[in-house]
């Protein structure tokens, strides 16, 4: 089994893919009674050190419908210069430029070893990248002051001739005039007017003006090549102004009584930011950078009102339908991220506030676009501002870790047929031989694109088995699924990445070992992970619980080992042992659960469905470390059995790291065992977790709410709602007293999970 | 030309007889008499009655009023105004023929000397106490001089040929050397008759006339010696002498004030001073029934906030504490020194309703003997006619005391604006303008905030916060729903924010120096200003400087509907009404704010001055219109107007409401307002030029002991932001006797009601009906004068009541001002431009404007530093060899004669001779001689009373430019149609005896 394990390992590292199935069921019944669909987790622009892009363009295959790039699978016929394409099996001539191929002097993409290959494309003219800040005003004054200094800073962060631009907003929303000197201007709108993209740009005075003007001043179209100029500038060149511009910047100065909320047009302020990108730069590498610090609240996409006596919408109102605002404020903002994801941007949503701000009605606009969303109590916190400066860091090779505009292309071979795919990406609506009827997830496409993404971000693409049963496949046949995905590389390059794996065909009668053996539970309980958090979008939370259940039970009945009706028989392989496990915490995340969660924990999904695998993994199973003077750290069962008194534990959900203080050792703490130098071994103890906490702090994207605590501590609910309630009030006398903490809570432990699970699995009657 | 003062004298000797009693018994003139006496062809002689002025209700009535006939030969069927008593002999010569008057029947000259030339009031002259007459221009009845006037009798004239249509061809220029007049021209009186074809019948009687030959039969033409008529210049002259050296004091009730071209003080005694409120007569009719046989408006013309002199005392301010002003419980009316305190001073009774109130026991005071206050003289509203209380809380809108105004520049920066270099200008002007904002008393520095906005076919507001930097400037585009896109910063502390000002100014003729943009909006902007004073809580003035119609697409969007076909039409009033009814709404809105707009128009072509002016208009506003303006040439005059405009004294948030005692009440208001209902004129800003004349009608009887009251109060937030009342007081008098009412009347304030009127009416009814009906009033009070007052006389006289004698030149000069006929230069928007100005005119505009000042400049010794006396406005009286100034308070011309000197060209003009003065000049060289410095003197001091400024413009004789100032003589007959002093006055004659018969 180890094999498959590196074998796992190993195609991640280089492909930057994870199937569910590592080998495939061949027939399309068989796959259906696997219960996981066949699914890979792709990370399209995985950073590969080791794989320094090739400077011409990729090789197709010539038949229009397929159009698959030339690559290692493919058999070439040296002599006579043919390639046959593994997807369509046409037969292709080399173009001129291969004409000196042969066995020996073969091109890289033929090469086993780049089944992943990056082209970098020559043609078309470059054009920079682009960040539009949209800057929510009505701030606390600290807050924005923390806030103007980020921006400030980021300013020195961005490429130099990137093209930055400013629209501010609070009760209207204002476009900031960069280029002015000696005045600052702006073009003002109303907070409550939705307008069109048309007249956006009219007012803006962004369309082309009427002949007149070109007769009159030939000369003046080539200064300004771009009407827009006057709104987006090469950094270099107004770094100054805009340093001052947002110095000046003022909090919102409208005057807003007691009992009020401010008016938050941020509904027309992405509205205008989309429409003037819409209008000046489609199609170009472009983030909409949205800051805001409460829910909109008034306008096209208000999401509350502004009588502070009507709260926000809860869960409790969604359901009872009494969320008056929340259906037309989603379609505003869905209806903007479509339009935005068609023009190839991207529209990230900073939002920090300590009550909600409308995330869930915005997070299309993240979500479809491939933006981040990052959500904290307040721009003036470490979680912000690093999480903000980590957007600009740069990969080894000194480029921006974000990629624009990129569309992904899937190419199976006869037996496979795609369904869907579940990230942040839109469908492009292009259908294909290749595209299977049946969705999972966003489907009836082989194409999707992906407006924003970054060396994390990662798709679930979902496959149907469609070979019939009756057709089987030889003997050693290996079904190939090619990636190729075009996009616009931060040095502004477009480029396009090309991935080909292939897989083995194995008949589940007679193969079924190897087929348990090639499981990945950790892609599939992601990827089932992901379809559940998709349906979650559109269905009641229980249905998809029951589903979820449904799918587990089904597929212990099928890989586990038992004798019918009996419990204690029943087994599951090394393969599949942790699956239920994962599977019990996902139901407890709040990925799928709006109790006790904001509906703006929409934010959670929106992470969960474009991290990897291992960061999803975290999130759905938070990992737990426990610190000692018994030994050296150690990952411990997310328990309530870990919580013991003299242990410091260090929890990591993605999300939040939080570092817990057992009851003794609080209580040393309190007593200052650390200040003295007889104790310093419990100073060490004490620093331990935290040098791990900061090493984490220090690789996450977006950084993780960071929560110091102890036994008793109030903010120990992060923990307690997390572990495996083990011990509860309930059961609290039969588990002794001296084995952990018990939870004050009515859930399931994961024991009495695993007994009904394995109870219903040998049941028969399902 | 003028008559001198002997030859007055002399006439005066003569004339006694005309006419005994200055009451005539009704209805004297007996139709049969009537006709005896219309064949006659007598001189004229103007009924003239004296009396003291204003001396209680005792007029003297010294010898026969005069009655003085004009005449006109030139209508066929005018009467002739006989000079003899009933009864007497017909003509005496009408071989005297005088060669002046042309009608083509023929004339029957009568005898000269009745013929009076403008008379003077006499027992105001103290030289002339005796039974003064109307004088003749010449003395004695020289047959050779041309004041008789011969009029055929108009039943010998065949029918139709006594008028031809109003719109007739148009006759020529009256000159000098054409003494004819064509007996077309009267048909350019408004009143279309017809030709009347019953006309002839009451007149069987003609050919008794022997004399006069049957209607073919051309005569010479003769005409009227227009010094033989009533004139201005003169009655101006006279009350100039008589009543310019002593302080007007207004304790007593009911007197007329001096005229308002004479230079008077006045000493407030518990009456509003003539500056304030000017009324068309001062002795009212008991009854409605004799105010509508007068048919003599009755209307007051009230400047509410009018600048006084340096020498009289503005208003004292009365502060009544907590419980504010004490007024009347029934009727609301203000303490005032007619209220009657009553109970030895514990209650006072209401002088308007006759409500008894109780006196609060702050405000309680004894009374002494003659049922006065004893504190009476020690608190301005129980002893002066005009004060002001400062107003409390419950005053001020939604209950809070008022924030100070603020003024908003709103600057049009389209492509015009920045072609001419208005806009460079304008921002270097305001500058230093900024020092000047209007401050009350003795305040270091003004409480106005200011705040700009430019704009083309969006809006930009700056933000000119201290704490800048740099301004920052806020485009809106969203025109179609205007918002102010800040708050904080856009209304600002001048003195605090300087320097971001400055810089501000500075930098917008830069900013917009390559604009290309051509459109502009109107609506928006002013809704922009009006919403950012409702955002800072504040009343306010928007200075709007606009070039161009308005044609972008917003709220508002005008096109071009210019169009003189209209001309004439029962169209030609859509010409003076909005194009749409957006500017209404926006007016109203604005006044519900308290927004005052001043517009500066500065237009190339058309620009609807008549939908513009709206705002302006409703808002208690001003239009200032620059066409084609050009910085080099128009700079003097834009700037001082913006000068003024800017540093005047302004109420806001005002609403003004006049209140009457029982038996007359306020009717109909005039002028820049906005009415929501009946009673309250509402005006979002109110300045010291701007009047507001209100009409009254009786409701009940008045009595004569009594009199009748106006109070008129005006509620308003001064510069400072302070709420206060200003209230006015004026007494009159009522009459049983008609005479008493004609013997008090003010023909200037007559000539405002009317011209208001007039121009008001132009809105809802055809120009020519509007011209009718003033003619016909004129007629009818006139008429009723002649039939109830005026001794009984021949009935071809023309008696004129003395008070009135300048009726019917100067509604002549209403009746062809380019309002009402429009000559072929004058333009719509120049219409809808001055008709919207005179709606706010007071009593002096209106005056000069319709009946300009002609002043001749080398006749009066150089030394003399005095105006010279004026001239009237005729061609006739320039001499070639002179030269002349004019104005009318918008337009200043100097006229050089043909033949003038030389040295005079050389001193004033700096260049050799006639012909190198450039036409058109529009300054003179300062040069310095003794002829140049007082002539530029004399401009100056002109232009310092008006309050626009005059651009000059210096017209040689026989230039083109001529033709422009022509327009001006307004004694002669116009290009337009418009008939001549003379003729009209014969048309009036002709209308008072077709009423009298």
């Amino acid at each position: 089994m180890a094999t498959y394990l590196e074998f796992i390992q190993q195609n991640e590292e280089r492909d930057g893919v994870r199937f569910s199935w590592n080998v495939w069921p061949s027939s399309r019944l068989e796959a259906t009674r696997m219960v996981v669909p066949l699914a890979c987790l792709l990370t399209p622009l995985k950073e590969r050190p080791d794989l320094p892009p090739v400077q011409y363009e990729p090789v197709l295959c010539s038949r229009p419908t397929c159009k698959a790039v030339l690559n290692p699978l493919c058999q070439v016929d040296y002599r006579a210069k043919l390639w046959a394409c593994n997807f369509c099996f046409q037969r292709n001539q080399f173009p001129p430029a291969y004409g000196g191929i042969s066995e020996v002097n073969q091109p890289a993409e033929l090469m086993p070893q780049f089944s992943t290959i990056e082209y970098v494309i020559q043609r078309g003219a470059q054009s920079p990248l682009i960040f539009l800040y949209v800057v929510d005003t009505c701030l606390e004054e600290d807050d924005l002051q923390a806030l103007k200094e980020s921006l400030q800073m980021s300013l020195s962060l961005l490429p130099p001739d990137a093209l930055v631009g400013l629209i501010t907003f609070g009760r209207m929303v204002q476009v900031h005039e960069l280029s002015c000197e000696g005045i600052s201007k702006s073009y003002v709108f109303r907070g409550t007017k939705d307008l069109t993209a048309k007249q956006i740009q009219d007012m803006l005075g962004l369309t082309k003006p009427a002949m007149p003007m070109q007769q009159a001043r030939p000369a003046q179209p080539q200064e300004h090549p771009f009407a827009s100029s006057r709104f987006l500038q090469p950094v270099h060149k107004i770094d100054m102004n805009l340093t001052d511009l947002l110095g000046e910047l003022q909090r919102d100065p409208w005057p807003v009584t007691q009992g009020k909320r401010p008016l938050r047009s941020t509904g027309v302020a992405l509205s205008i930011a989309v429409g003037l990108l819409e209008g000046t730069f489609p199609n170009t590498g472009a983030r909409i950078m949205l800051f805001t610090g409460g829910p909109p609240t008034q306008g096209p996409g208000m999401v509350v009102g502004d009588e502070l006596k009507i709260p926000i919408r809860s869960w409790h109102d969604i359901e009872k339908d009494n969320a008056r605002f929340m259906k037309k404020a989603t379609k505003h903002y869905e209806m903007l991220a479509n339009r935005t994801a068609a023009n190839g941007h991207c529209i990230d949503i900073y939002a920090c506030a300590l009550d909600q701000t409308g995330l869930l009605e915005m997070k299309c606009c993240a979500n479809l676009t491939g933006g981040y969303m990052v959500m904290g109590d307040s721009f003036n916190t470490s979680l912000f501002k690093q999480t903000f400066q980590r957007i600009f860091t740069k990969d080894f090779n000194g480029d921006f870790r974000m990629a624009f505009g990129a569309t992904l292309d899937v190419k199976t071979s006869r037996e496979l047929k795609i369904a869907g795919a579940i990230g942040p990406c839109v469908s492009l609506n292009v259908k294909g031989p290749c595209v299977s009827e049946n969705e999972l997830g966003v489907g009836g496409t082989s194409q999707w694109k992906i407006c924003g993404l970054d060396p994390t971000s990662t798709l679930g693409i979902y496959f149907e088995v469609v070979n019939q049963h009756n057709t089987p496949i030889p003997q050693g046949g290996r079904g190939a699924i090619q990636f190729v995905t075009h996009y616009q590389h931060s040095s502004t390059q477009r480029r396009i990445r090309v991935t080909t794996i292939a897989r083995n065909w194995a008949d589940v009668q007679s193969q079924l070992r190897h087929i348990e053996a090639a499981f990945d539970q950790e892609a599939a309980a992601v990827l089932m992970a992901r379809l559940g958090v998709f349906r979650a979008e559109s269905e009641e939370g229980p249905d998809v619980l029951r589903w979820l259940d449904r799918q587990l039970i089904r597929l212990c009945q099928k890989f586990g080992q038992y004798n019918k009706e009996d419990p204690t028989s029943f087994r599951l392989s090394d393969s599949f042992s942790l699956y239920p496990q994962f599977m019990f915490h996902l139901r407890r995340s709040p990925f799928l659960q709006v109790f006790n969660n904001s509906p703006d924990s929409s934010y959670y999904r929106h992470h969960f469905a474009r991290q990897d695998l291992t960061q999803s993994l975290i999130m759905i199973q938070p990992i737990l470390y426990s610190y000692s003077f018994h030994g050296p750290p150690e990952p411990v069962l997310l328990d309530s059995s870990s919580i013991l008194a003299d242990r410091i534990l260090l929890m990591d959900t993605f999300f939040q790291i939080v570092i817990y203080l057992g009851e003794t050792i609080a209580q040393w703490r309190k007593a200052g065992y650390q200040d003295m130098p007889e104790y310093e071994n419990f100073k060490h103890l004490l620093q331990a977790p935290l040098d791990d906490a900061q090493e984490i702090l220090q690789a996450r994207f977006p950084m993780p709410r960071y929560i110091n605590t102890e036994h008793g501590g109030s903010q120990a609910r992060f923990l307690l709602s997390k572990v495996n309630p083990s011990q509860t009030h309930n059961n609290l006398y039969a588990w002794g007293q001296e084995t952990g903490a018990p939870i004050l809570t009515d859930d399931v432990s994961l024991q009495v999970f695993m007994d009904h699970l394995k109870k219903l699995a040998v049941s028969s009657a399902c | 030309m003028e008559p001198t003062m002997a030859q007055y004298q002399a006439i005066s000797k003569h004339l006694p007889k005309v006419c005994q009693e200055p009451h005539l018994p009704r209805g004297h003139l007996q139709p049969q008499q009537h006709r005896l006496l219309v064949a006659r062809l007598h001189m004229a002689s103007l009924a003239k009655e004296m009396y003291r002025m204003g001396q209680a209700p005792r007029f003297r009535c010294k010898g026969p009023p005069t009655s003085l006939a004009s005449a006109s030969g030139s209508f066929p069927n005018s009467g002739l105004y006989g000079s003899y008593p009933q009864g007497q002999a017909p003509p005496l010569s009408q071989a005297q023929g005088h060669p002046g008057i042309q009608t083509p029947q023929r004339s029957a000259p009568s005898q000269a000397s009745s013929f009076t030339p403008p008379a003077s009031g006499g027992p105001r002259l103290p030289s002339m106490t005796g039974p003064l007459l109307p004088g003749q221009s010449f003395g004695g009845p020289s047959v050779s001089q041309p004041n008789h006037v011969s009029s055929p009798p108009p039943q010998a004239l065949p029918p139709g040929t006594q008028m031809s249509g109003p719109l007739g061809p148009l006759p020529p220029m009256h000159s000098p050397q054409q003494p004819g007049y064509q007996p077309q021209q009267n048909g350019s009186f408004g009143p279309a008759r017809g030709p009347q074809p019953n006309y002839g019948s009451p007149y069987p009687a003609a050919p008794t006339f022997g004399s006069q030959p049957g209607p073919p039969q051309p005569l010479p033409p003769k005409r009227l010696d227009p010094d033989a008529i009533p004139s201005p210049i003169q009655v101006i002259e006279d009350d100039r002498n008589n009543r310019g050296t002593e302080p007007f004091v207004t304790g007593v009730r009911g007197q007329v004030p001096p005229l308002v071209t004479t230079n008077f003080l006045v000493k407030d005694q518990g009456n509003a001073s003539p500056r304030y409120i000017r009324c068309t007569s001062y002795n009212i009719p008991c009854t409605s029934d004799m105010a509508k046989q007068a048919q003599v408006p009755l209307a007051a013309v009230i400047k509410p906030l009018a600048r006084l002199p340096p020498e009289e005392a503005s208003p004292y301010v009365v502060d009544h504490g907590e419980s504010g002003p004490l007024r009347c419980n029934r009727c609301k009316a203000y303490m005032c020194p007619f209220m009657q305190f009553v109970e030895g001073g514990r209650r006072f009774q209401c002088c308007f309703c006759s409500c008894i109130n109780d006196v609060p026991p702050q405000y309680f005071q004894h009374l002494d003997h003659t049922g006065k206050r004893v504190d009476a003289y020690d608190r301005p509203e129980l002893s002066l006619g005009s004060y002001e209380f400062l107003a409390t809380v419950d005053y001020c809108k939604n209950n809070k005391f008022p924030s100070p105004p603020a003024f908003i520049f709103m600057i049009d920066v389209s492509y015009n604006a920045i072609r001419t270099g208005l806009v460079r200008l304008l921002c270097e002007e305001l500058k230093s303008l900024l020092d000047f904002l209007p401050r009350e008393g003795g305040a270091e520095e003004s409480a106005i905030r200011v705040g700009f906005v430019t704009y083309n076919k969006v809006l930009h507001f700056y933000n000119v916060k201290s704490s800048l930097a740099q301004p920052q400037m806020m485009v809106v585009s969203d025109v179609a729903d205007m918002f102010v896109p800040l708050l904080d910063g856009f209304l600002v502390n001048v003195n605090e924010s300087r320097a971001v000002i400055s810089s501000l100014l500075d930098q917008i003729p830069e900013m917009f120096a390559d604009t290309r943009e051509t459109e502009t909006v109107f609506v928006p902007v002013i809704q922009a200003g009006m919403e950012a004073l409702k955002a800072a809580e504040c009343a306010g003035k928007l200075f709007l400087f606009h070039t161009s119609l308005p044609i972008a697409e917003a709220p508002g969007k005008l096109k071009n509907r210019d169009d003189r076909k209209l001309i004439n039409t029962d169209k030609e009033k859509t010409l003076f009404q909005p194009q749409t009814g957006a500017y209404q709404t926006l007016a109203k809105e604005c006044v519900a704010q308290g927004c005052c707009v001043d517009l500066f128009l500065f237009p190339n072509q058309y620009v609807d001055v008549a939908t513009l002016s709206v705002v302006p208009q409703l808002t208690g506003g001003s239009v200032y219109k620059y066409a084609c303006f050009q910085v080099e040439n128009d700079q003097e005059r834009f700037l001082s107007d913006l000068r003024r405009d800017v540093q005047k004294v302004v109420g806001f948030d005002a609403v003004m409401r006049v209140r009457t005692s029982t038996g007359i009440r306020a009717v109909d208001f005039f002028g820049a307002f906005y009415m929501s209902n009946t009673t309250d004129v509402e005006l979002a800003g109110l300045d010291g030029d701007k009047t507001v004349t209100v009409e009254f009608k009786h409701d009940d009887r008045l009595n004569e002991d009594s009199g009748a009251l106006l109070q008129c109060a005006l509620l308003y937030t001064s510069c400072a932001g302070q709420r206060r009342l200003r209230i006015h007081n004026l007494a009159l008098n009522c009459c049983t006797q008609l005479a008493d009412l004609y013997r008090n009347c003010e023909t200037d304030t007559l000539i405002n009601y009317m011209a208001k009127f007039a121009y008001r009416g132009v809105l809802n009814s055809p120009v020519k009906a509007v011209r009718d009906t003033l003619v016909t009033q004129c007629a009818q009070i006139l008429a009723c004068y002649r039939k109830n007052c005026a001794s009984p006389s021949s009935a071809g006289q023309l008696i004129l009541p003395e008070c009135m004698k300048l009726l019917p030149v100067y509604l002549n000069c209403v009746l062809k001002s380019d309002v009402l006929q429009p000559g072929a230069e004058v333009t719509t928007d120049d219409r809808a431009y001055v008709r919207q100005l005179v709606t706010s005119m007071d009593v002096a505009e209106t005056n000069v404007f319709f009946y300009p000042r002609l002043l001749p400049l080398t006749k009066s010794p150089i030394e003399s530093t005095t105006e010279p006396p004026a001239v009237r406005a005729s061609e006739e009286r320039l001499s070639n060899g002179d030269i002349y100034l004019l104005e009318n308070g918008l337009n200043l011309f100097l006229w050089v004669g043909a033949s003038i000197q030389q040295g005079v060209v050389q001193s004033l003009f700096s260049v050799s001779s006639f012909s190198q003065i450039t036409s058109g000049l529009g300054v003179l060289p300062v040069l310095d001689n003794p002829l140049s410095k007082k002539v530029r003197g004399l401009i100056d001091s002109l232009r310092a009373q008006r309050s626009r400024y005059m651009k000059l413009i210096v017209v040689k004789q026989e230039d083109k430019l001529e033709m422009l100032f022509k327009h001006f003589l307004v004694e002669d007959k116009s290009l337009s149609g418009g008939a001549s002093y003379v003729d009209f006055l014969c048309h009036m004659h002709k209308e008072i005896r077709q009423l009298l018969s």
